[in-house]
């Protein structure tokens, strides 16, 4: 049985988020990479089959939430004979630890994958203090 | 399910077992049975063709290979992982990466020459028509 065992690696988590939405889909977590440079904080997921028109970013209150719908079309006159994944809603919030900018967040969707960018604001940014001798 | 072929050279308990197992999945899954890991498939049936959509986010379709044979459907290709650059901080990392093929064995033998693919959002979409000779053909009935 590995080969179900590597699969469930790749299989969308249903997220069970305390805040329902009216839409009657399934809800998944997307796959998320997150990583933080001196001067960003960097947020990836995975979204396929989500396209611009279908996707709002909000950040309230230090918590970044990512919500998409996946726009796909399921073939009329075909009978489903394997069943792998399920389209739906993908949805997701993160609470940032650190302060970031507002004004400078860039999103930017490509191939199925959403790249978040939230700059840091210049007080949560590293500084270098330089030791002068005396 | 077919007899397994007696081998008399190079017997392998282990390649064996592994064989047996893979038939007692097919046993229980049906035709739909894919092997391998990798992205998700959904396999559509119609009279006239078969269509085939995966989640591949994050791939370039150049990378992407897709091959027929008869009724064997491959979607192989590779997942590059995250350029992080130096001085960074991972918190999460759960989106996979890596080399990938997966088969799958589908209701009926298609035409891979008629076949057509699409990458639109991280999903591929492939349609396979029908090759002429899997058609069903209706016999007339004559009285004599």
């Amino acid at each position: 049985m590995s080969a179900r065992k590597e699969e469930t690696a790749v299989e969308k988590k249903e997220s069970s988020g305390a805040v329902e939405l009216t839409r009657d889909q399934p809800v998944f977590a997307p796959a998320t990479d997150i990583y933080e440079r001196d001067d960003a904080v960097v947020v990836v997921c995975d979204m396929p089959g989500v396209d611009e028109k279908h996707l709002e970013i909000t950040l309230e209150e230090g918590v970044l939430t990512i919500l998409g719908y996946a726009d796909e079309t399921e073939p009329t006159d075909h009978e489903l004979v394997y069943r792998g994944y399920r389209s739906g809603v993908f949805r997701r919030a993160f609470t940032l630890g650190t302060d970031v900018d507002p004004e400078k967040i860039r999103a930017k969707l490509s191939n199925g994958v959403l790249r978040v960018e939230l700059a840091k604001s210049e007080k949560a940014q590293p500084r270098k203090i330089p030791v002068q001798a005396e | 399910m077919y007899w397994p072929e007696v081998r008399t050279m190079g017997f392998d308990p282990f390649t064996e077992l592994r064989r047996l197992q893979r038939e007692m999945n097919r046993l229980f899954e049906g035709f739909g049975e894919a092997e391998g890991g990798g992205p998700p498939i959904n396999v559509w049936s119609g009279r006239d063709q078969i269509v085939v959509t995966a989640e591949v986010p994050g791939v370039d379709p150049k990378d992407l290979q897709v091959n027929v044979q008869n009724d064997v459907f491959t979607l192989e290709g590779e997942r590059k992982p995250e350029e992080v650059g130096e001085n960074v901080v991972v918190h999460r990392a759960e989106r996979p990466f890596g080399r990938f093929a997966r088969s799958i064995r589908l209701p009926y033998e298609v035409d891979g020459h008629r076949a057509v693919a699409k990458y639109r959002n991280g999903v591929l979409t492939v349609t396979l028509p029908r090759s002429e000779s899997s058609k069903p053909r209706q016999i007339a009935v004559t009285a004599e």
